[in-house]
This record gives structure tokens, sequence and C-alpha cells, in this order.
């Protein structure tokens, strides 16, 4: 059912090898992952509790916190060895966040939260471009797709949207220019059994146009369900955090 | 991408509007303030130096030059001696003088000075650019018991030409004797000048004369009293010519006589007199009134500081909230200097609605303050596009503004850096 991997011969979208990493100051390193990779358009359900080094993991994988020792290579290049500026230009171009929660800028329309990547991405913008689709159609098809069609709620303050609406709203942004990879972080935790299950589906769904790699992690196994491939975190991480 | 994020600063300042109005009229106030303070200093320094064009000297009894200009050009404060007739005639006549206006002040009309002079007057005063005194309506007068008024004496009493005027003795505002056996007839009513001359009613020296010559009669029994009056009118109508004087104008030949002829004023024997160059008067004006000028612009900078940090505070308050903000401008792609620029583009964009209300504030102001300053002080208050010095004071508030915001954008950066992309709590 996942679509063929988007590009990349061998080298996976994303990878990690001996990764050493703590904040600063900390007495000891919070992650220690010898080895670990995600393939082009995979979808992998990466299982972990607060306090499992979560947070850790996705600063590293966004590249806005960097490893003690080791290596970690998105679309074949080494994060680490990358300036800050150029790892916040690889990750606004290739990879689209959802979280928990407050996943949007709360003084901003439904509309103008989903084109706000193609602000800071050329990338995603020229995609569209390339496409011949205006960033505003394509927002507008997006939110379609994810069931948010109603011009009234568009205009709604963001705030006032359901957190199943921000939710999806947010999927809209982080999908907007066909970026190669989706990472969320427990976005389904807030949201209650019924929406859950459709909220997943719609997201697989517009995944699935791109062949979009999904990394999701979630303390929730029954999300798990839907992955190719399901990975614990403790599993993963070798450190021995408290 | 600029763009974007002052869009993203203007969005964020809209969402806060009414805060962020509040604080943006704080700001407004301090420029008003600061404006106001620069506007007054000039308007006053215009208005003082403009009174008095083409006039190379100003006589009157011995005491501060300042002292002598303010009365008698400015109808400031009264003069504590007078200057004789003999005196006043002695200079009119000197050959170096090529005019002059003798200036008898004392009594008033309904809170209006009463200017005692002659018809040279009209004639030999200048004002501003050394523009010369125009008539609005009739003329002159050429006899006594005739009047000129000021525009805004006519104005604000609604006096037209025929008027009757009835003096009183002194200037204040409690009149306790008034010379109604002689009421004032207007025969001219001058144009505008912006000057004290639009609050003067202006009577020829004889007109002084005759309404003080009650005065000089011992106050006995009225019937005895007006029998006297009587004689003494009698006598009046033959010579009106005054005693003394206030001060008086000079105008000379050559502008190379003018120290020499100063200098033979302070030094008459006759009586102890004072020539003022109407313009180091004014200096020793402005050196006096420098200190307060200096401290009212210190003000003035400190409100404009209290309001700059009220600013900063507001913004710095809503740092912890807006830190998942941060967050999710990172995620999309956000650099940490975009994270700044949002900052420093909310703060200079407080600034520069800070000054656009100011500058409301203070035209407004200007338009109530105006009548006001009129008829209290004969100061004009003209409604004027700002100076470039306003501009550069303007520039440095909005510049200052920008400036604090890097206050909460160095926090907002940090913590940027340090939360990543999930805020830890």
């Amino acid at each position: 059912m996942s679509a063929e991997p988007a590009s990349g011969g061998d080298e996976p979208l994303l990878s990690a090898r001996d990764v050493r990493f703590r904040w600063p100051g900390a007495e000891q390193d919070l992650l220690s992952i010898d080895t670990f990779s995600l393939a082009y358009g995979e979808r992998l359900f990466l299982h972990g509790s607060s306090g499992s080094g979560k947070s850790s993991l996705l600063a590293l994988l966004g590249g806005v916190a960097r490893p003690r020792e080791g290596e970690i290579r998105l679309l074949g290049k080494p994060l680490q060895a990358l300036r800050q500026k150029q790892a916040d230009r690889l990750r606004a171009d290739h990879i689209g966040f959802v979280f928990q929660l407050f996943n949007l800028v709360p003084y901003l329309g439904a509309l103008q939260n989903v084109m706000l990547p193609c602000s800071f991405s050329t990338r995603r913008r020229e995609q569209l471009q390339a496409e011949g689709v205006s960033v505003e159609a394509e927002a507008r098809r997006l939110l379609e797709r994810l069931e948010l069609a109603d011009e009234p709620l568009l205009q709604r303050a963001v705030t006032d949207l359901s957190i199943g609406q921000q939710q999806r709203v947010a999927v809209a942004r982080a999908l907007i220019g066909a970026p190669e990879l989706l990472i969320a972080d427990e976005p389904t935790s807030a949201l209650d059994e019924g929406t859950r299950e459709r909220f997943l589906e719609l997201l697989f769904g517009e995944c699935d146009v791109r062949g979009t790699a999904v990394l999701l992690v979630s303390h929730d196994v029954r999300v798990g369900a839907l992955f190719d491939r399901r990975l614990a975190l403790s599993d993963l991480n070798m450190a021995r955090t408290a | 991408m600029k763009f974007t994020i002052l869009r993203l600063a203007a969005a964020s300042l809209w969402n806060r509007r009414l805060t962020v109005t509040l604080t943006a009229i704080a700001i407004g106030l301090s420029v008003a303030l600061i404006l106001g303070v620069e506007k007054m200093r000039r308007d006053a320094r215009s208005a003082f130096s403009s009174t008095v064009s083409g006039t190379d000297l100003i006589v009157g009894a011995r005491s501060g030059a300042l002292q002598l200009m303010l009365y008698s050009v400015f109808r400031i404060g009264n003069a504590t001696n007078n200057v004789s007739w003999a005196s006043y005639q002695r200079y009119a006549d000197d050959r170096r003088v090529r005019w002059s206006v003798p200036l008898s002040l004392g009594d008033s009309h309904r809170g209006f000075r009463v200017l005692g002079t002659s018809a040279e007057y009209f004639e030999h005063y200048r004002y501003g650019q050394r523009f010369p005194l125009r008539f609005a309506e009739g003329g002159p007068f050429s006899a006594t018991r005739e009047a000129v008024l000021g525009s805004a004496v006519a104005k604000e009493l609604g006096y037209t030409l025929g008027a009757d005027l009835v003096f009183a003795h002194g200037a204040g505002d409690v009149v306790l004797e008034t010379h109604d056996e002689y009421p004032m007839r207007a025969v001219g009513i001058l144009a505008p000048t912006g000057t004290p001359v639009d609050r003067t009613v202006h009577v020829s020296l004889e007109s002084i004369t005759l309404i003080h010559i009650d005065m000089e009669v011992p106050d006995e029994q009225s019937s005895k009293n007006r029998f006297q009056r009587l004689i003494k009118r009698a006598v009046a109508d033959r010579d009106l010519t005054p005693k003394s004087i206030t001060a008086f104008m000079l105008g000379t030949r050559s502008k190379l006589d003018i120290f020499r002829l100063q200098r033979d004023i302070n030094r008459d024997r006759n009586e102890p007199l004072l020539a003022a160059l109407p313009g180091v008067a004014l200096q020793e004006l402005w050196d006096l009134l420098g200190v307060a000028e200096t401290v009212l612009r210190l003000v003035a900078a400190m409100v404009v500081l209290t309001g700059l940090l009220g600013m900063t505070t507001l913004i710095l308050s809503t740092l912890e909230m807006r830190r998942r903000e941060m967050a999710v401008l990172r995620a999309v792609g956000a650099r940490p200097l975009h994270i700044t620029g949002l900052f420093v583009f909310e703060s200079a964009l407080l600034g520069i609605a800070g000054v656009v209300f100011g500058l409301v504030m203070l035209y407004a102001a200007t338009l109530l303050a105006q009548p006001l300053a009129a008829t209290t002080l004969g100061l004009h208050l003209p409604v004027e596009a700002p100076r470039q010095g306003d501009l550069v004071i303007l520039a440095a508030i909005v510049a200052a503004a920008a400036a604090a915001g890097l206050i909460p954008a160095w926090r907002a950066y940090r913590s940027a850096l340090a939360d990543g992309l999930t805020i830890k709590i």
C-alpha cells in the first residue's frame, strides 16, 4: 500500500550511526544510538514514552541540535557537518513537522498557516511552481483533502478550531510543497478515539500521493498498527536514562 | 523572506491590538511631549524675535535691558519708572535719529493693554521680516479720544469702527478705577500680525494725558470735585503734552551710530536712562530660558525612555507564552535570526505607530491650544509639518524602539536555540 520510494538508490532518506547526544550542561548522554535508518516513502512507528529521549531525537533529526559524536544523514547530507543556517534550510525544505498540540501560529489564519513553510523554503515554493500551482491553491487543495474545505472555518482564528481541526491544518502545513519526510510527535494524543483513526487515514492518504516518508513517535502502541515498521525507542537508545 | 517576517510581526501585533494600541499611545504621548517642547521653544523664540524688527534701540528708565524689552514691547510686566518728556524730545531731535516713537503704557481695556503713542508708530513699527503694520479697516488716530484696535481686540470683543471704549487704570483683571468720562472711539483696526500688537489698543499720547487729568485732582467732595474737573478739563484742552512716557523706540540714520547713541543715552546726565539693543536683550532672554528648556527636554527624553521601557516590558512579558510559537516557526523553517528579526520588527512597528500617534496628538493639542496661547501669551502656534530636527528625533525614537526590541529578541533567540522544536517545560 506504500508508494514507490521517490529516489535515493542505496542511500536511505534518513540515517544515524553511533550517535551520542546530551543537552549542554548535562552530566550523561541522553541518547546513544548505534544505527538507525528510514527509507524513502517508509512509514515508521517509533514507540516511546516521555523521558525516553524523544524530544532530543527530534531535535537531532531536525538539525536544531548537534550530536556529541556520530553521524546523522538526511538525503545523503551529514547534518552535524552543516552550518546552522544550512541545517535550518535543509529542515525547511525537506521535513514537515506535526506536534502534539499548539501546532499553529496563533495570529495567522488556517490558510496562512498552511502557506507559511513556502515563505521560508525556496525549494517548496519552486516545487509548486514546477507543478504549475500557486501556493494558495495548493494550500486550499490540501485543506480540502484533509476535510477542511469549509470557507467560514478557514476564516476563523485558528485558536477557535477544534483540536482535531488544528491537527489537520498542521498536517496540511507539513505537507505543502512535497517534503520527503513528515515527522509527527504524538500527533494523535490530544485526539479522541474516533477522530484518531480518521486523522491517521487522512494523513497517510495524502502522504501516499507523493510518497512522503512518515516517522511517527508516540507512547500509544495502538497507533502503530497502521505502520510498515515498528520500533521501540528504548530498544534503539542504548543510553541509560532515568 | 524579510517581508515574511515583517508580515508576521504585523499580524502578531494586530492579534494583540488592545495592549499594543495602549503601548503605542504611551509612546505617542512621549513623542507628542518631546515634539511639543521643541515646538514651544521654537515658536516662542520666533514669536519674540519677530515682534520687533527694524528698531535699533529701545529706551526706558534705567533697569535691565530684558525687563525693558518685556514691558515695552511684549507688554509683560510693568515699568518701574518713566522717562521724562524732555529726555524723549532731546533724543527724538538728535541728528543721528531718523525716527522715534514714544510708548506710554499703564492702562487697559477689558484685559487688553492700552498703548499711548504717536501716529509715527504705524509708520515705523516693524515685525517679522520687517513687515509694516497694515490697517484692515479705517486708519490711524488723528485726534484725541480716537483709538486704533489690534486685530484680536476687535475680534474678541466684537468691535467694529465707531465702537466706544472705556479704559481702566492699570492692567490687572481687577479694575479699581475706570476712565469712564472719556470713552474712546475706534477709528482703525489693524490686520493680524501674530505679535502683541494684536492685543493692544492704540491711542495718542494726548488721549492718555486727558484720561489721567482727573486723577491728579485730590479726591474731595463730589460737587467740588466736579467743578475742579471742569476747570482742569478747560486747561487740559489747551495742552495735553505728556510730562512723561514709559519708553521709546529709535531708528538711526546709520547703523554705525547705534553704539555711540546707545552709550550717550546710557550716560545721560539729566536722567538715568537705559538704551537696549533688541537683539542683545533677546539673547539675554534665551540665556535665561535656556536652563528651563534643557530641563524640559530632559524630562521629555525621560518620558520617551519610560515609553520604550514600557514597550520592552510588554514584549518581554509575552515571551514565555510565545515560546511555543517560536518553536513552531522554527519547525516550519525559520532560522534563529528570523526569530530575532520578528521581535525587532515588532518593536520598530510599535515605535512607528507611537510616532504616528504622537504626531496626531501633537497636532490635535496644537489646534486646541492655539486660541489659548494666543489670548494668554500672545503666542501664535502654527500647525506645520515636522521640521528636519523633529524628523531626526522621530527617526531616533523608532531606532531606539527597534534597539529595545533586541532585548526580547536576544532572549527569544536563546530560548529558540535551547528549545529546539519542542519546548521543555
